[in-house]
């Protein structure tokens, strides 16, 4: 399909500019003025919207498609959250109005969603208290990276490293990096959890943290992790909990009575807001009784007569980390769904998000390897090196599946797992869409022992066919440019 | 069940294949001790019942003020077809499109995003997008560090105070030294900058136009740093480079903004949308997602997302960023509408705001006490000196319906007199006479 800046006709236009109702003709100094135009496409609104339109159709979604992709909790996001999101008066709400004198009592009903939401999330998780701040989840775990080394700062003390396993997020080391931090990498041992011996030997008085994933992106739930949160406060470090599979073990579990020190939460996959393509997110950061005084400003205080106020006066807290109040309109949606499911609504998640992973993984368990094959919580990983060795990977079982409209799942992750495919099929999935899944699974394991070939074309049904990334790395071209060839 | 597709009789073969009794089986692995203390949450509510709760909630905000604040974040209109577009759930309810090809339609629209943000600041190359301008400005000082190998940074106090904080909290543990120069005369001071500037400088950061509206021409700043070898940062209101010199005719290196102007509605602080734009030479030091163009097996053109060997998810902790989510359905708005605005259009509403500007800054003139600072020019925002507190002003014209400005001695030291007011394509000239008419009153009361 054409760029929309292809499409473009010298002199079409589809903006209507207000009529200008004001006198006089000003002009300013011309070297504070653009030479030449910036070459915005010159369009009609109809070439925007079908040009839109279709491009949409060329995407998969979770609207449209099963979308099992593992760690990122694709699962069905309620319509009447947007249309709440769209309300006039959240919609329209300039974020400076509470800092203004005066200003706090024309925004009461948003300083109460995020401090209810807030006060949501400390039950769920067991936390004392929770920043709505942080933009996204790995932004998340730099806002609690940052709180962690405040909390040494303050005693004084100089802490080094950071613990990660070897079956973290990338965003894990990365953010513990950003923050200062040096990573060790522990491996993971034959029951997929965290190696707990090579655990205890690298931990010390110069361990500032250790971040862990619960369950971790195996899918497992590491029964000793109480253990592992003692050994760290022994020596004084504190411990870290990435939220991204919070959506395992709502009622089921919580990281503050685990011991954990800090979490944050992915609103967008647990808490059922959009992804949005890759965004917007949310990744609120709760903390335990020990780090409140390190939160970030704002916060949100509610006065003894019931009304919700800023508060800045924290002089321990970390500084600013957002412009604002976090992705406010993503914190709406999250409250709503909330709201709307309650305590039972949230355990039944857990409950059929654990059931529908443990079915697919069961059913899948003959055709593939199933490298820590136990019992799973919300998700699973399943490898392709039976099949590699015929000549088949996991990326082409992956196309294969978009053949069949669905979403592959993670694919090359876990880095621990060769040919690894991860698996995170959500609670709000049939299992009829599971029996489908599974069908095309194990006819991918069919083809693959009987024409390989096949399988390494897909796919054929889409717009386009695999596409070359090694060229668009070598000779990166990121942006149209006019002369360039028209294909 | 909400959302929950189960029957009784399903979920019973189900645990029947898994070869378990019972879900809470499947839940054996947390023992006793490690199950929650407490659950005490509300329980469920009818769609209807949580509508009419959240109807409660946004009557409790103020709708109804007529609006000059700004301070970085505007009151723009948006055309209908952003929202409609934006709104197809084959967009919002997607993710990162990791496989290429069943996400063309995202990838062609971020590469589209990609291209306008180019355009607007006539530089080279541009990534996917950033959580929000604070927090890309900081990226862009990483950027520099990375790029220069030092580690001052000049900041010049015309940028954003919010931004400024931002970036002082994320390198607190990271040995940066920053040294912040004055605005003189509403303008980037020359003087100190030009003292303090050295060859261990990875950086100038500076915003056009600054937190105070003055419009600068930074590019002297640019020829001194370049020939030291330190590079500059420029944060700049996007909606204005359609008439305002772009970072790209400046000669700075790395631009970065708040692309809330472009089609985002205000919602109370985000999501917003951070952009970067840099010269060719930095984009393998850019942080965050960059999509690029390629061929597929036919020879036919298609779009990727490229460059990963940068990211955390390949690099880990050697990654340019931690950075995995972005604003992906907010640069998605940003391209829908500058397509919409176009060329022509985005001049044509660059020069109508200037205009507005203008008048209001006229009709301000005529309020016995006030005075507009003309030191420099300004494009949509400006500052004036009023005869009394201006947090109190700003409180007694919010009783009169107005949002009249931000005032300035929040951020600033001894400004407490110091209006900042935004005025844009929204704003009727009957807005601003009735406005000023307020202010009188006010002031006389």
């Amino acid at each position: 399909m054409r760029l929309i800046f292809e499409k473009s006709v010298t002199g079409r236009s589809a903006f209507s500019v207000p009529r200008c109702d004001v006198p006089g003709e000003p002009k300013i100094p011309r070297k504070y003025l653009r030479k030449t135009a910036a070459r915005l496409p010159e369009v009609s609104e109809l070439d925007v919207v079908r040009h839109y339109s279709n491009l949409a159709r060329k995407n998969f979604s979770v609207d449209t498609n099963f979308y099992p992709l593992g760690s990122c909790t694709m699962k069905y996001n309620p319509k009447f959250t947007e249309r709440i999101a769209a309300m006039e008066g959240f919609l329209s709400l300039h974020p400076l109005l509470p800092q203004l004198r005066g200003g706090g009592l024309l925004t009461q009903g948003a300083l109460e969603v995020i401090y209810q939401t807030e006060r949501l999330l400390c039950e769920i998780t067991g936390m004392e208290a929770f920043t709505m701040q942080p933009l996204a989840g790995a932004h998340g775990e730099l806002t609690g990276a940052m709180l962690i080394a405040a909390y040494h700062k303050d005693r004084g003390q100089k802490r080094k490293y950071v613990i990660v396993p070897d079956s973290s997020h990338g965003t894990n080391p990365a953010s513990a990096a950003i923050a200062g931090y040096e990573v060790i990498v522990i491996p993971t041992d034959k029951t997929g959890c965290m190696d707990f011996t090579e655990f205890k030997k690298n931990l010390n008085q110069d361990t500032a943290a250790v971040m862990l994933t619960c369950p971790n992106t195996l899918g497992i739930f590491n029964s000793r992790i109480k253990e592992i949160c003692d050994e760290a406060h022994k020596v004084g470090a504190l411990v870290y909990y990435d939220g991204a599979n919070l959506n395992a073990i709502l009622g089921k579990s919580r990281p503050g009575d685990l011991g954990f020190d800090v979490v944050h939460i992915n609103l967008h996959k647990t808490f059922a807001t959009p992804h949005g393509g890759g965004g917007p997110g949310a990744g609120p950061v709760g903390v335990g009784e020990k780090l409140v005084e390190y939160l970030p400003v704002s916060r949100v205080m509610q006065r003894p007569d019931g009304t919700f106020a800023l508060s800045y006066n924290h002089p321990k807290s970390i500084g600013y980390i957002a412009p604002f109040y976090g992705n406010f309109s993503v914190i709406l949606k999250s409250y709503a769904y909330i709201m709307r499911l309650g305590r039972q609504g949230l355990i039944d998640v857990s409950e059929k998000a654990v059931l529908n992973a443990n079915y697919c993984r069961v059913k899948l368990k003959d055709e593939f390897d199933v490298p820590y094959d136990r019992i799973c919580m919300h998700e699973f990983v399943i490898s392709a090196s039976r099949q590699k060795e015929g000549g088949v990977s996991a990326l082409d079982i992956a196309k294969l599946l978009i053949d069949n409209d669905i979403h592959p799942p993670t694919v090359y992750f876990p880095l621990i797992v060769k040919e690894a495919l991860m698996v995170e099929p959500t609670e709000t999935e049939s299992l009829q869409t599971l029996d489908r899944f599974v069908g095309v699974m194990k006819e991918a394991a069919r083809l693959s022992r009987e024409a390989p070939q096949s399988l390494t074309q897909a796919p054929l049904s889409m717009p386009i066919k695999r596409l070359d990334e090694t060229r668009a790395a070598r000779e990166p071209r990121l942006r149209w440019e006019l002369d360039s060839d028209n294909r | 069940m909400s959302y929950i597709p189960h029957t009784e009789a399903e979920i019973k073969s189900m645990l029947a294949a898994i070869k378990v009794n019972s879900v809470e089986d499947l839940f054996s692995d947390i023992s006793p001790d490690l199950r929650p203390k407490s659950f005490a949450l509300p329980e469920g509510r009818s769609e209807f019942e949580v509508m009419e709760n959240f109807r409660r909630l946004a009557a409790k905000n103020a709708t109804g003020l007529v609006n000059f604040l700004g301070a970085g974040f505007y009151d723009h209109f948006i055309p209908a077809a952003v929202d409609s577009l934006a709104d197809r759930p084959e967009f919002y309810t997607a993710y990162t499109p990791y496989q290429p090809e069943c996400s063309q339609g995202w990838l062609q629209s971020i590469f589209e995003y990609q291209t306008a943000i180019c355009e607007l600041t006539g530089l080279e190359s541009a990534n996917a997008s950033l959580y929000d301008g604070g927090t890309a400005l900081y990226e862009a000082a990483m950027v520099a560090v990375r790029a220069t190998g030092r580690k001052k940074i000049i900041m010049d106090s015309g940028v954003n105070m919010v931004y400024r904080s931002i970036l002082y909290s994320y390198t607190s543990n990271l040995q940066i030294e920053f040294v912040e120069t004055p605005v003189v005369h509403g303008q980037s001071s020359r003087e100190e900058i030009f003292r303090v500037l050295d060859d261990r400088t990875a950086a100038v950061i500076v915003q056009n136009p600054n937190f105070m509206g003055a419009v600068d021409d930074h590019a002297d700043i640019v020829d001194k740093a370049h020939s030291l070898g330190a590079l500059v940062i420029q944060s700049v209101y996007p909606l204005a480079l359609g008439m305002l010199k772009s970072p790209g005719e400046t000669g700075v290196d790395i631009a970065t903004g708040e692309g809330q102007s472009l089609g985002l509605p205000l919602s109370f602080g985000g999501p917003y949308l951070g952009f970067m734009a840099c010269r060719k030479q930095l984009v393998r030091k850019m942080p965050g997602r960059i999509v690029g163009e390629t061929v597929d097996r036919d020879g036919k053109r298609g779009f990727v997302l490229t460059l990963q060997t940068r990211e955390q998810h390949i690099r880990r902790e050697k990654a340019t960023s931690n950075i995995c989510s972005n604003e992906a359905l907010c640069a998605l708005r940003a391209v829908i509408y500058l397509s919409l605005v176009g060329k022509q259009g985005l001049r044509e509403l660059c020069e109508l705001i200037y205009r507005k500007a203008e008048f209001a800054k006229t009709m301000f003139e005529r309020v016995p006490g006030v005075e507009v600072k003309r030191s420099s020019p300004t494009f949509n925002e400006f500052t004036v000196r009023l005869p009394q507190n201006a947090d109190s002003v700003v409180s007694r014209m919010i009783d009169k319906g107005y949002a009249c400005g931000f005032p300035l001695g929040r951020f600033y030291k001894g400004m407490d007199n110091y209006l900042l007011v935004a005025v844009t394509e929204k704003r009727t000239k009957e807005d601003i006479v009735k406005m000023i008419e307020s202010l009188e009153a006010v002031l006389c009361a």
